[in-house]
């Protein structure tokens, strides 16, 4: 092509120079894979490939960046730093995560790939950034590599000898920026520009300093300038000791050693998974599963996942999943999913590899285009968990029915995590006089999955970060114009039932003090559908509403009545104890709402799956389980059949058995076979009870809405957009006035 | 030669039958889908997530609601034991959730040594608590 225009100038050049928009590149953004090899890992790789000095520059360089994970969760201003919700890492040049951090979210780091790759293909040539030893570059647009736009990257180029040998990158989860609510994961935003900054990646840094021109920009673009202009300078020191550390190693090992040891990371990895994947079954695990709410309407929302193993690689084909809804904030990009993935496997099957993005080399993906998983490019996706953690979900139950057989494993199989962020947002004036907007650490409380040989943890880790805190609600306190009055209490049989029960999450009233101005926002779904199921013959978890207490002021009454306060969610809404309050029940779902002094808030962190047939349960566990409050005798009998005393919870052992074989007598007097009861209960469509999204049966046809209509998976046309929920409450009640005055005899 | 595909059921490769590890009752063949050699119950799953919050006051009670989700409880026919949940919208066909290449499978296990219960694999060990402030 080159040739083909006189005076030098190609036509593809043309083309390059004329481009009037820099879009997220999909030739980066579709491929999850390994970069190819340059000529310079060539060349590494040939002087470098002794395995030991491989190894001892890998720890080197490991405990490099675990240091700069440590500097930037101690130094981090925003909430989210402080608890674990953030990572540092080290990429090739070419882009590809070699090293991440041993604690932090893997997800994040594994998606500055694609922006560094960007920078690499458009910024390295362009006259007018260029790529240059101490700059360093941002970005939070999802659409070019972010789990979603709440979070920001900072990542910077490693030069040795006027080349580029690596990159830096840290990432916080920020909260705040900018967009129509608090707290950066707004769940009413209906388009993109709705979500607040969208930072394409761009030079922020030269010669190691912040462009203070560029901060104050973006300072003037969110809630929190303070923690806009800190994080940033967080974030820069951090990618600088990582930057140091690297530029250690060479000069300790050789550029040779340092090259080869990043490059041979994601190939080793990628060979050591492939060897795992032949020791499964080769086969097929479906599951689907169905959200429940968009945070702004209750729908049904199908995610479908087929996962296929065959030899050495691994296939999730996500399609027959709803299409996406192009003004609700729910959708999850596919790269978000990747990452997410990626995460299961590193965290929850193979926590022995390194952390890098090798492991997804052998993993395929099949999405439909313009569905919830893959939305398209000016589709909101703010509120992403609500999709992605529910895709997460579908891959850990298919992935441990492919594992259980497995006979080398290296940790245990584990039902199914608790998933949804049943956790307080939060915007306003602080008693300090600070405008603020984020999130609380309660995000991270999520009840973990039974094993086969003990029960789920507590509250223990969210699923996107295993190694994260939970944080102390007094030091929120301190900052923050809100009290937990009930904080960290498990929640009374919030549980998922199964021989191993799963872990339980705790519940938590708060309430608003000392601010003019503050509100809260929740954005959770699973009020009408469970989020997680059982695995193996065990029950998932119950579901989660927001309950609410307005009309009284909870401070006065600690004043004048303090003996009349309940402390538990149950006893609170089933006893009322103020008499002139009004109590009331939710989705969790609430947009920014502004808050008076004393009204209470109510939720429940969720519960993780149980784990095989709870009449299984040994019966000492379920009068532990009693003891500890953890459930009712309600539920000892009624689920698990535990004969015991109600006194002593002294178990009869005989008792129990002989009602346990009556229940499983009655299971089997209560069924029928598979085929007769299939006859019976399957229809050829959804119920039209309840808006339905997604495919019934076969996938390459999905619902949108309708039971009776269905479209070609990704051509929904027109594309899914819902009416404003204020507008459908303006009509219901318009249609009342006019009929009550048709009835009235009023035109 | 067993292999332990779930908690509660396993394949034999010679007979090439999925059998209960409860009971060892067999169930059917392993290469058609094991629900089939299964019966099945379907209940309103407030019978399991009782609500917690009082139902005649409050339309959110943590139990899930009937006309968006059912449980499908899967069981032995011969021990009664419950092998598999589902949790589905009402009418929505259940899933062949396990499909396994079992030529494939009995190549794999030629070179393995016969087990007699699962391998559970290495010990879960807890994240470790940070606590920085």
């Amino acid at each position: 092509m080159a040739d083909d225009v006189k005076g030098g100038r190609s036509v593809e050049q043309f083309l390059k120079d004329a481009s009037l928009f820099l879009a997220p590149d999909p030739e980066i953004m579709e491929n999850h894979g390994l970069e190819p090899r340059t000529e310079l890992e060539e060349a590494c790789l040939a002087k470098e490939n002794d395995p030991h000095r491989l190894g001892l520059v890998r720890e080197r360089l490991q405990a490099g960046v675990n240091e700069s994970f440590e500097m930037l969760e101690n130094m981090g201003a925003a909430p989210g730093a402080k608890w674990g919700d953030c990572v540092s890492a080290m990429y090739t040049a070419s882009g590809d995560l070699s090293i991440a951090s041993s604690g932090g979210v893997v997800i994040f780091c594994n998606l500055v790939q694609y922006p560094i790759k960007f920078c690499n293909k458009y910024w390295a040539k362009e006259r007018t950034v260029g790529i240059r030893e101490g700059d360093a570059f941002i970005v939070n647009d999802s659409r070019y590599g972010q789990a979603h736009s709440t979070d920001q990257s900072l990542f910077m180029p490693v030069f040795h000898e006027g080349k580029i040998v690596a990159w830096a990158g840290a990432t916080v989860h920020e909260g705040e920026n900018g967009a129509i609510e608090p707290g950066g994961m707004p769940g009413t935003a209906e388009q993109i520009w709705d979500e607040g900054l969208r930072m394409s990646p761009f030079k922020v840094v030269e010669n190691y300093e912040l462009r203070r021109d560029l901060v104050t920009f973006l300072q003037n673009s969110v809630r929190e300038p303070k923690l806009q202009y800190a994080d940033m300078k967080v974030k820069l020191y951090v990618c600088r000791r990582v930057e140091q550390r690297i530029k250690e190693a060479i000069a300790e090992y050789g550029v040779e050693a340092v090259v080869a040891c990043l490059r041979n990371n994601l190939e080793a990895t990628d060979q050591e998974v492939r060897r795992r994947l032949r020791e499964w079954p080769d086969g097929t695990a479906r599951h689907c599963w169905f959200t429940d709410n968009t945070l702004r309407e209750s729908v049904q929302i199908k995610i479908n996942l087929e996962l296929t193993k065959k030899d050495d690689e691994l296939t999730f084909d996500f399609r027959g999943s709803s299409p996406e809804f192009t003004n609700r904030a729910i959708n999850s990009l596919d790269i978000t999913n990747k990452g997410m993935l990626a995460q299961l496997f590193l965290t929850f099957i193979w926590p022995d590899l390194p952390r890098n993005q090798g492991v997804l080399s052998p993993v395929n993906f099949i999405f439909d285009p313009a569905s919830v998983l893959k939305p398209s490019p000016l589709t909101p996706s703010s509120q992403t968990m609500m999709t992605l953690f529910t895709a997460w979900s579908c891959g850990q139950v298919c992935a441990m029915k492919l594992l259980y057989s497995v006979p080398e494993k290296y940790t245990r199989v584990v039902a199914p995590w608790f998933n949804m962020i049943n956790t307080f947002m939060f915007g306003g004036i602080t008693q300090h006089g600070e405008m603020v907007g984020n999130v609380c650490a309660d995000i991270n409380g999520m009840g973990g999955g039974a094993l086969a040989d003990a029960d789920g943890q507590h509250s223990l880790a969210p699923i996107f970060a295993t190694m994260a805190d939970l944080a102390e609600q007094e030091f929120m306190e301190e900052e923050m114009p809100f009290v937990q009055i009930v904080s960290k209490k498990l929640m009374r049989d919030n549980q998922g039932f199964g021989r191993q029960r799963g872990g339980m999450g705790y519940q938590m009233i708060l309430a608003m003090v000392d601010s003019p101005m503050w509100g809260f926002m929740l954005t959770a779904i699973g009020a009408k559908f469970p989020n997680v199921p059982g695995l193996f013959g065990g029950y998932g978890c119950p579901t989660y509403p927001l309950a609410r207490i307005q009309g009284v002021d909870v401070f006065e009454k600690f004043r004048t009545d303090p003996g009349s306060f309940r402390f538990s969610i149950e006893e609170m809404m089933n006893e009322r104890p103020y008499p002139e309050a009004t109590y009331s029940t939710h989705p969790m779902s609430l947009p920014f709402h502004a808050s008076k002094s004393g009204e209470l808030y109510m939720i429940s962190q969720g519960s993780g799956g149980g784990f095989g047939d709870p009449l299984e349960r040994d019966p000492a566990d379920v009068a532990r389980d009693l003891d500890e409050d953890l459930i009712s005798h309600d539920v000892a009998w009624r689920v698990y059949r535990v004969v015991y005393d109600r006194e002593t919870l002294i178990v009869d052992l005989a008792a129990t058995e002989k009602a346990r074989d009556e229940a499983r007598q009655e299971r089997l007097a209560g069924s029928r076979p598979y085929k007769d009861f299939c006859a019976s209960w399957s229809k050829d469509k959804p119920s039209g009870k309840v808006p339905y999204f997604g495919c019934w049966t076969d996938k390459t046809r999905v619902h949108a809405g309708s039971p009776d209509v269905t479209y070609p998976a990704s051509q929904v046309n027109p594309p899914v957009m819902m009416a404003h929920p204020m507008q459908v409450r303006i009509d219901a009640l318009e249609a009342e006035l006019a009929a009550l005055r048709k009835a009235g005899g009023q035109s | 030669m067993k292999v332990f595909v779930t908690a509660a059921l396993a394949i034999d490769l010679d007979s090439e039958k999925w059998e209960c590890t409860r009971c060892k009752g067999v169930l059917g063949p392993a290469r058609a889908n094991y629900k089939e050699g299964l019966v099945v119950r379907e209940r309103d799953p407030a019978e399991v997530h009782a609500p917690i919050l009082d139902p005649d006051r409050y339309e959110f009670t943590f139990a899930p609601d009937p006309e968006w989700c059912r449980l499908v409880e899967y069981f032995c026919p011969h021990c009664g034991r419950q092998v598999e949940v589902e949790y589905l919208p009402p009418g929505h066909p259940p899933t062949h959730d396990i499909e396994l290449d079992i030529d494939a499978l009995k190549a794999q296990w030629a070179n393995r040594e016969p087990l007699s219960e699962p391998v559970l694999g290495p010990d879960f060990v807890a994240p470790q608590c940070h606590h920085h402030h």
